[in-house]
């Protein structure tokens, strides 16, 4: 019963993320509130992190980490599959009967709209993140706080780095601030 | 259906049949393995395998290729193989062509998550985390900014923006019906611009 809860949640996933991998981050969020068992919001930061350091699409990896997290090793793979098909189907849809898909006028106006919405979401899935790692229950974390004011000006003023680099130097100093105090 | 390749190319005679499932799988997957990140990231690693060691595409296909899986719902690196897979085999060679693209996530991933599932209450765990999470926020806040600066161009899309984060954030409207809406919302605007000219 459990799978096809999974299938069906990330098939729905699948179905409204578009524009990569990022763009799930609000859908998984929503999940953590209707489904709390199966992952929670801290747990979604650590499957960033780890779904950006490791190869493959983000939002594959990070689809299977949740789904491994709600129900094991099937409990993966039936996300990952859920995921992938919508995709499946209406890519080969689009191939059969859409030949000019992206270049379609009303394409490209849902795209105006499209875009700067998927950026609110992904900004919503970035405020609950903050809310968990920097103010959570309320109050602020000083030194969490001045580490993320540290590391965000590196990493705009380094575009080029790799995030792996950054999470690496987080964990770094994670250990090191515990250290210190 | 069309060949793979025509006269001209330096494979003639080669049609659609004779791409292989077998090379359809190993080829997205070092393309999925190899490819750090979505997006952009998978453009170099995809050009490598289905240009210039198969020839499976053209260089100008797989980008029209690229602007379909991104602007279809789904993760674009699957939308991709599964566009690709389905010129060369129809539905089998697309279903291949993702199975591929998403092994190596199945394998590391569930690999990476049973050790971390075991080591997670480990304190020295748990501090590297929190300095980890701190740097996903930092990675999140740059993501955004780039983003936001594509992608609100004019009053209407800064509006629509405020809009979804007001509305998820505070009243936890479903990210679906923010999708549903945008649709709505750019059509409309899009059809009200074009009768003021």
């Amino acid at each position: 019963m459990i799978f096809l809860q999974l299938y069906w949640e990330f098939f729905k996933i699948g179905l409204f993320s578009i524009g990569g991998g990022l763009a799930t981050l609000p859908f998984l969020y929503t999940l953590a509130q209707t489904h709390p068992q199966w992952l929670t919001a801290k747990s979604i930061a650590d499957m960033i992190a780890i779904s950006e350091s490791t190869p493959g699409p983000i939002g594959i990896n990070m689809a299977t980490f949740a789904g491994y997290q709600a129900a094991g090793i099937v409990g993966g793979v039936v996300a990952t599959l859920g995921e992938i098909t919508p995709s499946v189907i209406i890519i080969i849809f689009i191939a059969r009967f859409l030949g000019q898909f992206d270049k379609n006028r009303y394409v490209k106006d849902a795209f105006y709209a499209l875009r700067p919405a998927v950026v609110g979401l992904i900004t919503f899935a970035g405020l609950r993140l903050f809310s968990v790692t920097l103010f959570p229950e309320g109050m602020v974390r000083i030194q969490e706080t001045i580490l993320y004011a540290i590391l965000v000006f590196f990493v705009l003023r380094f575009k080029k780095v790799h995030p792996l680099i950054w999470i690496v130097l987080g964990a770094i100093a994670g250990i090191v601030i515990a250290f210190l105090s | 259906m069309r060949p793979a390749c025509t006269y001209g190319d330096g494979c003639i005679g080669l049609t659609m049949h004779t791409v292989r499932l077998w090379d359809l799988y190993s080829s997205f997957f070092r393309i999925g393995g190899l490819t750090f990140g979505g997006g952009y990231a998978m453009l170099p690693m995809l050009q490598r395998e289905v240009i210039t060691k198969h020839r499976w595409v053209t260089e100008e296909e797989v980008l029209d290729i690229y602007a379909i899986g991104q602007c279809t719902p789904g993760i674009i690196a699957v939308n991709t193989a599964t566009m690709i897979g389905y010129r060369k085999r129809g539905i089998l060679g697309a279903i291949v062509a993702t199975l591929g693209e998403v092994s190596p996530s199945l394998l590391l991933i569930t690999a990476l998550a049973t050790i971390l599932l075991n080591v997670q209450d480990n304190q020295w765990v748990q501090h590297a985390f929190t300095g980890i999470r701190v740097a996903v926020c930092a990675l999140i806040t740059q993501s955004v900014l780039t983003l936001a600066k594509k992608s609100l161009i004019d009053i209407p899309t800064i509006l629509l923006y405020l809009l979804v984060v007001v509305s998820t954030f505070f009243f936890a409207v479903s990210p679906i019906l923010i999708v549903v809406f945008a649709i709505f919302f750019g059509l409309s605007v899009q059809k009200i611009k074009r009768s003021l000219q």
